[in-house]
């Protein structure tokens, strides 16, 4: 769908992206993440032609970026907005037909929005009358309007109520189910892990890594796992094949988070448990997004 | 193409449709035609509003006796006693001022309670100046035939040598209707591009920008503004002229019927006793006036003037809304925009300025010349000039620099507009703008 290749976009003082390249696959929800600054905007505005690289380009479904691809793509910006004086449901047809929809259109998708979003009542409401949230869903229908095949969604769930949020969050699968590619900016890891099939991570201006969530989880991986067993707290010598990280008392039973030691494998772990516990749960922690981010991220800022 | 006429008439529309514009569009004409009903009102009546002075006159010399005559405004009375008594008894007798006239002529005093305005002080003057003057030329030998004959006024007609001949110059027509078009296009440069710099604004603070520049480019949004707004202007213009022109025909018309019956009545009245004769004279005088100035009026080329004024009221907003967007993009709000709104608007104002006293009395010296070739200045500084008559060279020249300057503060204004529309929170410098000028797409 969306090819990066090698952008490099300088500003006066800073880099803000460094040789940056991206696969996005069409119809997929892809995860474009990264610290303030990491230069996250600047490669949606590139996408988006607001700006334009110094280097390197970008092909949308293999040809190079150019205006007409200008209205295939729904863009959702973190810092959002529409004209205050002017009366929503005109202002929503206005931007519509700026993406080339013609009024009639415009005017019957309009409707259909409203009505599933259950907002009619709005219509002719000026923005500056209505609460965030309301101004949020307004906008969220702005950016859909015209059937993009590419939803460029920065922060796309601020602003909402959890209610709201969890509509928003079902019309962006339910669109991407239809087809659509989605890009999405965030700082909200477990929205991550729930929606992303990939991310990219971009940190001080550059890739510092990509690939498929899943993917990326496994390889971070650390062979950690929660044990949990009925009964008393039992003993375990220095012969385990593994080492305790923590360990709670619960109601009943016993939680243990533990790290399988180098060489051995689960089997090892409940070949050693079995004669010692009536084991109910033996489960691996997977690192979230969040842990790997913050590795990630804090990494790589500490070498600087 | 099709996105910029969006833009334009939502532009447009948004404006047009807002209470203020409906309000100022009815208001401007009543306003306007109020104050000129009250100034004609005003001098009409000023014998009645105007101060009126009694002066008591001490003459010592002799020679005012029974020839100052008192008007409306100031009458004298000699006084029976000298000067002393008098000074002592004016202000208790219910006199303004004590006029002291020594028997050597120098030393002439007006006294009062109060300092007499120059007004006064000067028409009195200018009587006793009269009178002494009669006197010496009539002492001198001289005939007062003569002397009557030889106070007539005279009054010169400028007419202008053309190429068709000689035709009349019509200057105070010219210099009204000069002034008239500087001062609108004046007005409107500030009114319109201030328009268009808070529509930047408001798009930059309430954050749409980004999404509307993620369907059209910088340089569309900003086009379609600037010509949205200017239709608004326009709009304004021909609505605020078509309401003055039916307004001002409908008082006309209930003004001339009062103003024929009441002539109807005092020509009744002279048929009774006077000759008629001298109250059609009396009559006529005024109307004469009225006729030379729809004279004048008729002599200016219509078409050629109106057409110019089109010409340098569109380009020079055009120049100076783009100047004004380019400043809107680069400030967080309105406060920010001090800093450059002196420099964009000093050669508008000083041109203005100058139009009143110089460019208007010197219309072909080489400072107005000048300042007519000049795109940020020759909007206004031409419209003065033209009702005079512009060599054609200087026309082409000036509307030729004119569209160069446009284009040229156009592009440049567009690479700051493109470029500030996006930062957020950077106090602009002028350092900063030129190197915004500079960046890349």
């Amino acid at each position: 769908m969306i090819s990066i290749r090698n952008i490099v976009k300088q500003y006066a003082n800073h880099r803000a992206l460094n040789d940056v390249s991206i696969e996005i696959e069409k119809g997929k929800v892809f995860g474009l993440l990264g610290p303030n600054g990491a230069g996250k905007t600047s490669l949606i505005r590139i996408i988006n032609q607001i700006t334009a690289p110094d280097s390197g380009e970008v092909l949308f479904n293999g040809e190079p970026l150019n205006k007409i691809h200008v209205e295939r793509i729904g863009y959702l910006p973190e810092e959002r907005g529409l004209y205050k004086k002017m009366e929503i449901g005109e202002q929503i047809i206005y931007l519509a037909r700026l993406k080339g929809l013609s009024k009639a259109e415009a005017m019957k998708r309009a409707k259909y929005w409203f009505e599933k979003l259950e907002i009619q009542s709005w219509w002719n409401k000026k923005i500056e009358e209505l609460s965030k949230g309301m101004q949020q869903k307004a906008q969220f229908v702005a950016t859909v309007i015209h059937e993009p095949e590419l939803l460029i969604l920065d922060e796309p769930f601020t602003g909402f109520d959890p209610v709201n949020a969890e509509i928003i969050k079902n019309e962006i699968l339910e669109l991407n189910k239809k087809g659509a590619t989605v890009i999405f900016s965030t700082h909200r890891m477990e929205s991550v892990e729930e929606l992303c099939d990939s991310i990219a991570l971009l940190n001080l201006s550059r890739k510092i890594m990509d690939g498929k969530v899943k993917d990326i989880r496994n390889s971070y991986r650390s062979g950690t796992y929660v044990l949990e067993y009925e009964g008393d707290k039992i003993h375990i010598n220095g012969n385990a094949p593994f080492t305790i990280l923590h360990d709670a008392s619960l109601d009943g039973y016993q939680q243990v988070k533990l790290k399988i030691n180098a060489g051995n494998k689960v089997n090892d772990v409940l070949h050693y448990l079995l004669p010692l516990a009536n084991i109910n749960k033996l489960e691996e922690v997977l690192p979230t997004m969040n842990d790997i981010f913050i590795q990630m991220v804090g990494t790589a800022n500490n070498q600087n | 193409m099709d996105k910029i006429l969006l833009i334009i008439q939502r532009e447009y529309l948004s404006r047009v449709k807002k209470k203020s514009f409906i309000v100022m569009t009815f208001l401007v004409p009543v306003l306007f035609i109020s104050m000129i009903a009250l100034v004609g009102f005003l001098v009409a009546k000023q014998n009645d509003l105007g101060d009126k002075h009694k002066i008591e006159v001490v003459d010592e010399s002799g020679r005012f006796m029974n020839k100052l005559k008192s008007t409306p405004v100031i009458t004298y009375v000699t006084a029976k006693g000298g000067y002393a008594t008098a000074k002592s008894t004016f202000i208790k007798e219910g006199y303004d001022y004590l006029l002291y006239i020594p028997a050597s002529l120098t030393g002439v005093q007006l006294l009062g309670e109060k300092k007499a305005g120059p007004m006064t002080s000067g028409k009195i003057e200018d009587e006793l100046s009269d009178i002494i003057r009669s006197q010496r030329l009539a002492e001198a030998g001289i005939d007062t035939a003569v002397l009557s004959k030889a106070q007539k006024p005279v009054s010169i007609a400028a007419m202008q040598l053309t190429e068709n001949g000689v035709k009349d110059a019509h200057s105070y027509v010219a210099m009204g209707i000069g002034f008239l078009c500087a001062f609108l296009i004046y007005i409107c440069l500030f009114i319109y591009g201030t328009q268009v710099m808070r529509g930047v604004i408001e798009e930059k603070v309430s954050r749409i920008i980004e999404v509307v520049i993620s369907s059209v480019k910088p340089f569309q949004l900003m086009l379609g503004k600037i010509i949205g707004v200017g239709m608004v202007g326009l709009t304004q213009f021909l609505l605020w002229i078509i309401i003055s022109v039916a307004l001002s025909m409908t008082i006309g018309t209930a003004l001339i019927k009062t103003q024929v019956s009441a002539k109807t009545e005092q020509v009744s009245q002279m048929q009774h006793g006077n000759p008629p004769g001298t109250a059609m004279a009396a009559g006529a005088q005024p109307d004469a006036d009225v006729n030379s100035v729809l004279h004048d009026i008729a002599g200016i080329p219509v078409a050629y003037t109106i057409g110019c004024f089109l010409f340098y009221f569109l380009f020079g907003y055009f120049l100076y809304s783009a100047i004004f967007a380019a400043v809107g993009s680069a400030v967080d709000n309105e406060t920010e925009t001090q800093q450059f709104m002196l420099p964009i608007t000093l050669p508008l104002i000083f041109t203005f300025a100058l139009a009143q006293g110089f460019i208007i009395n010197n219309p072909d010296s080489s400072l107005s010349i000048w300042l007519s070739m000049i795109p940020f200045t020759s909007p206004i500084a031409m419209m003065i000039r033209i009702p005079f008559g512009v060599p054609a060279w200087q026309l082409g020249l000036s509307m030729l620099f004119m569209i160069i300057g446009f284009l040229f503060t156009t592009w440049l204004a567009s690479r700051i507009y493109r470029v500030g529309i996006l930062m957020y929170g950077k106090k602009a410098s002028y350092k900063e703008l030129a190197k915004w000028i500079m960046y890349k797409e």
